[in-house]
């Protein structure tokens, strides 16, 4: 770049900022607020340059740093036991944690938002979501090896749904599928509540060797930096501290530049690049650029390493050549990457980019000044600290207090008779109106569109309980992954939601047969400026750390997304909560539907009457109470018989009861293969004290459902009773009769389940 | 599916296949796979090839040599993103240049198959014929599909019989076969239809064509992908030579292993 160039700019200077101290700033259009601009003012002791500014407004954003959510995060450090650290090995603060799996492997996952520019621009935001947490996976020095994406949309047949149903589920395919990564579950919910706000949630995991690990720090003095990948464009600038950091507003102007565009070949292409780099070691320290981009990369890298780092920004090769320094520095292009490289491997590193046909640039290097130096055409136009850009932002402890209307919300039941809702008259109708809802039909419109093959490892996927994947091919070794979360429970109570949506994830991952083993969670709330929405916050934070502590699994990682509100309405509280457990050999996995004649169906569990927040009230139009109880002790032992017999061969089939009861797990169980059974619950409603509807509708906790084979049921009764966990003999598989036959109550052929259950998606979106 | 006779095969550990002649034995057999940039299903068919009980060799798509190997497979994915059109820019890789050369070569032809983005290079690259336009629907689908072998007798299928069905996972964008109809009554004519889609067409291929052979019977295309059902556990739920266990099936090995054979003998 030639000084003619730069002169363009009316480039603003460290000296410049010096000597106009009174020149007036964007700093509200940046996003920062009076006091945080003032507190620039006071670290650098002199008014920032344009390029600083830049840094601080998205490095300050909500997105980058966590303000608002921090002081109630710091739990899942707290609340940690020797115990729960075994198998950690990286944890919360890098690009994600990492996790012991054995034999010298270990795992990294970690789930993230990207909410906010994909109701913007669907396609684009949901592809760019699966390409940030993907790199944040490499980064770890792993390589990718599934994703899964947890959505939320708005109601069904709302006529905006379809563009953002249509737009965000080939985006994701689009993207994930040109990466060679197979998609192995998650979840889509349709609720009105999401209507402007949908939720777009993107989880990936990756499978390193212990020695591989990498971290995000720039050591050793002399060290080069190195930007690669794509080249930096005009996209995504003010992404992370415009978009994500704002709650909608009609009156303002599309913010639909904000978004960033995608290449997924250009991502594909840079996995493996960096596997080779990675393999040759041949970087020090290496991140990714996503939110706030080079600022981010730069100041993160220098403050987690020898402190300082030294850049020429003008090196940086543009897609864009009218670029600013300031826009360059926040520029969100996709596909970047920076690393450090020792001057002896610059060589080995150059010969692998140019292998891949990678492009690169050799921005500066590192030194220990403990400053940032950033310079255009060797004019300062950045001296920071760079701890004060990446860790030392402001930290709020924003008022909250319980949402004053709860109270009544709570009181409110559906099954009281004030409700004025009756049990409908006819079960076999209600079962059907129950399988074809919007989140309890098949989703297969939308996992068709993903691959869920590539790569060849994969043993379980969507519609099982938990997406299976196989890390050793010698040893079968392997990690089950599953999300969850239901607003509507953590709309009741936000403490109990947030625990009842880790024990559905523990529960999933058990059902398959895995340990669980660690936690990544995606929390999605309203704007922390509201009291009200930050006491949601507050608790459902509490909730999950308690509740991590008493099952013994960490949280590693993971994201927080505030401002998902429009018109000053919030969307339900919606903390997703992933679990990763461990397989020894992926070969004793549990698929979710029973297969062989003759073989006995077990309920494990009991069940109250716990409609409150169900998906049958959905259906009535009835969101009130409180949700079901969690006990989490229940819990761990219903997994701990779960994984034992999967391990020791007692059960071919397992699934998990939750959103639609019982009537919606042995649905499920029946399709999953096309098998019929003959259930009996007079049985069930005499032990329980409940009726028939109660029976099949509640969703009470720390319930499964399993296919026992003849030879194994004395086993599998002694291994219950020896646990004292309580077990029902409620039928048995029917190969003969394509039919789920609940006896006494309806015959339901299987084709007309099917249908029912396939037929509603394709009719909204077909 | 009735599940009255299920049969459980062992789900485990990759077991390669054993040979099955006395004298030469098949993982004397070199098979490359060719890597080009987003090439994904690359590792898949060195996985394929492997239990089917041969040797395979990673080629990559900048190199000149092809060394020295027995067939070529190339993989799926999206080279080069699939950017301007699918398989257009990596036809024109050095390697490609060597496959085509030897692919042609008369009774001492290189045995060559590309599976779906393979496919679509080959086409390009005029070893096959036809070309593959966007699906249909629109959409991307991947799904278990049902195909009937409709051509037993060339390099990749002499282990099925000819009109044997098949379940192996179909998973694409851009896998709409077409051609105009002398060339379509051209490769029926000749028996150069290898696979047809059975049951339901996925994409509203010409004549429900899934996959196709050139004149010589060495050089085989198709869009389902036979390495996705090679192992027990990890293929389609289904399978069309018996009923099998959750991801159990694996009729695509007999791809893998008719080559195998055919070479070792």
């Amino acid at each position: 770049m030639t000084a003619e160039t730069s002169k363009k700019f009316n480039i603003d200077t460290v000296a410049n900022a010096e000597s106009t101290p009174g020149q007036p700033l964007p700093w509200a259009e940046l996003g920062l607020k009076e006091n945080e601009y003032r507190r620039v003012e006071e670290i650098l002791g002199r008014r920032p340059t344009g390029a600083e500014l830049a840094m601080y407004s998205v490095m300050w954003s909500e997105h980058c740093s966590y303000k608002s959510s921090k002081v109630h995060l710091r739990q899942f450090g707290e609340k940690v036991t020797d115990a729960m650290k075994e198998h950690l090995l990286v944890g919360i603060g890098e690009n994600a944690g990492v996790v012991d799996i054995g034999d010298g492997w270990a795992v990294t996952f970690k789930v993230e938002s990207h909410n906010h520019p994909s109701f913007v621009e669907p396609y684009q935001g949901a592809a760019t979501g699966v390409g940030g947490i993907v790199r944040d996976i490499i980064s770890m020095g792993a390589r990718p090896v599934a994703v899964m994406d947890p959505l939320r949309f708005g109601a069904i047949d709302h006529p905006d749904t379809a563009r953002l149903v249509h737009g965000i589920v080939s985006g994701i395919g689009g993207y994930g599928n040109s990466l060679g990564l197979p998609n192995i579950g998650g979840e889509v919910v349709f609720d009105s509540v999401y209507q402007g706000n949908p939720l777009v949630n993107a989880l990936a995991v990756g499978v390193l060797r212990h020695e591989d690990i990498r971290l995000a720090n720039a050591s050793g003095v002399g060290n080069r930096v190195v930007l690669f990948g794509a080249r930096t464009g005009g996209d995504g600038i003010g992404g992370a501290s415009v978009l994500a950091s704002e709650s909608f507003d009609s009156s303002k102007p599309s913010k639909r530049p904000a978004v960033q565009v995608g290449d997924p070949f250009a991502e594909k292409v840079l996995i493996e690049c960096c596997l080779e780099l990675f393999k040759a070691s041949v970087v020090e320290g290496i991140q990714d650029l996503g939110a706030a981009g080079i600022s981010c990369a730069t100041s993160e890298l220098a403050s987690n390493g020898d402190g300082g780092m030294h850049v020429e920004l003008t090196n940086v090769l543009l897609r864009d050549p009218s670029l600013t320094p300031g826009e360059i520095l926040m520029s969100e292009s996709q596909e970047r990457m920076m690393a450090v490289v020792t001057p002896e491997n610059v060589a080995a590193f150059e010969a692998i980019l140019d292998r891949w046909a990678v492009e690169y640039s050799w921005l500066g290097e590192v030194t220990d000044t403990g400053r940032l130096i950033i310079e255009w055409d060797g004019e300062k136009i950045v001296d920071v600290d760079p701890r004060t850009v990446a860790h030392e932002g402001p930290v709020y402890e924003r008022p909250y207090s319980r949402p004053a209307w709860l109270g009544g919300v709570q009181a409110d039941s559906f099954t009281a008779p004030s409700s004025g809702i009756e049990q409908p008259a006819d079960l076999r109708a209600a079962v059907l109106e129950l399988m074809a809802s919007p989140n309890l039909c098949s989703k297969d419109w939308v996992t068709n569109q993903y691959d869920r093959y590539v790569q060849g490892n994969t043993a379980l996927a969507m519609p099982d309980d938990a997406g299976v994947v196989r890390v050793d091919e010698e040893t079968g070794l392997g990690v089950a992954i599953s999300t969850d979360a239901n607003g509507r429970y953590s709309y009741l109570n936000p403490y109990e939601g947030a625990r009842l949506a880790l024990a559905e994830a523990y529960r999933n991952v058990a059902t398959a047969g895995a340990v669980p083993l660690a936690v990544t969670d995606c929390l999605n709330f309203g704007s922390p400026e509201d009291p009200e929405v930050m006491w949601q916050f507050a608790e459902t934070v509490r909730g999950l750390a308690d509740a991590c502590q008493e099952l013994g699994v960490p949280v590693t990682g993971g994201n927080v997304s505030l401002y998902n509100q429009t018109g000053g309405v919030a969307i339900h509280p919606t903390p997703v909560v992933g679990v990763l457990g461990v397989f020894d050999d992926v070969a004793r996995r549990t698929p979710s539907g029973w297969r062989e004649d003759g073989q006995a169906v077990y309920l494990l569990g009991t069940t109250a009457d716990e409609l409150d927040g169900s998906e049958w009230a959905r259906l009535r139009g009835h969101l009130g109470g409180q949700p079901p109880a969690v006990d989490l002790t229940q819990e761990k032992t219903l997994a701990a018989i779960l994984v034992n017999c999967s391990r020791d061969g007692m059960i071919d089939g397992a699934h998990d009861l939750s959103e639609g009861g019982l009537a919606a797990g042995i649905s499920e169980m029946a399709l999953r293969f096309g098998v019929g059974a003959r259930i009996g619950i007079d049985e069930l409603c005499e032990r329980d004290g409940i009726d028939a509807f109660t029976a099949l509708f509640s969703e009470s906790q720390g319930r499964a459902v399993v296919s026992v084979p003849r030879s194994e049921e004395v086993r599998f009764n002694d291994m219950c009773t020896a646990r004292n966990f309580p077990t029902l003999r409620i039928g048995v598989v029917d190969t003969e009769n394509q039919a789920l036959d609940v006896q006494g109550y309806f015959n339901l052929p299987l084709d007309q389940l099917r249908e029912a259950h396939e037929g509603t998606l394709p009719k909204y979106f077909g | 599916m009735t599940a009255s006779n299920v049969e459980t095969p062992l789900i485990g550990y990759p077991q390669p296949i054993a040979s099955d002649t006395g004298d030469g034995s098949l993982d004397g057999v070199r098979v490359g796979v060719v890597t080009f940039p987003g090439s994904l299903d690359d590792r898949d068919a060195v996985r394929a090839v492997r239990l089917a009980g041969g040797s395979a060799v990673a080629l990559w798509h900048d190199d000149h040599d092809l060394q020295g190997v027995d067939a070529v497979i190339i993989p799926g994915g999206f080279s080069y993103g699939d950017y301007l059109r699918a398989g257009a820019i990596s036809r024109f890789a050095p390697l490609m240049e060597q496959i085509i050369a030897a692919a042609s070569g008369g009774a001492q032809a290189l045995p060559v198959l590309g599976i779906c983005n393979g496919f679509q290079v080959l086409t390009e690259a005029h070893l096959l014929p036809g070309s593959m336009v966007k699906n249909n629907h629109l959409h991307f689908i991947c799904r278990d599909q049902r195909l009937r072998v409709e051509n037993a007798d060339t390099f990749w299928t002499s282990d099925y019989a000819p009109g044997e069905e098949i379940v192996i996972p179909l998973k694409n964008q851009d896998g709409q076969f077409v051609a105009d109809n002398r060339t379509l009554d051209e490769l029926e004519g000749e028996g150069r239809v290898v696979f047809r889609y059975v049951d339901e067409n996925p994409n509203g291929s010409r004549r429900d064509i899934a996959g196709i052979s050139n004149a010589a019977g060495n050089v085989v295309g198709l869009m389902p992908h036979p390495e996705h059902a090679v192992e027990a556990g990890f293929g389609p739920d289904s399978s069309a030579r018996g009923e099998v266990e959750v991801r159990g099936g694996t009729d695509g090995l007999g791809i893998f292993t008719s080559v195998l054979k055919k070479l070792v003998r």
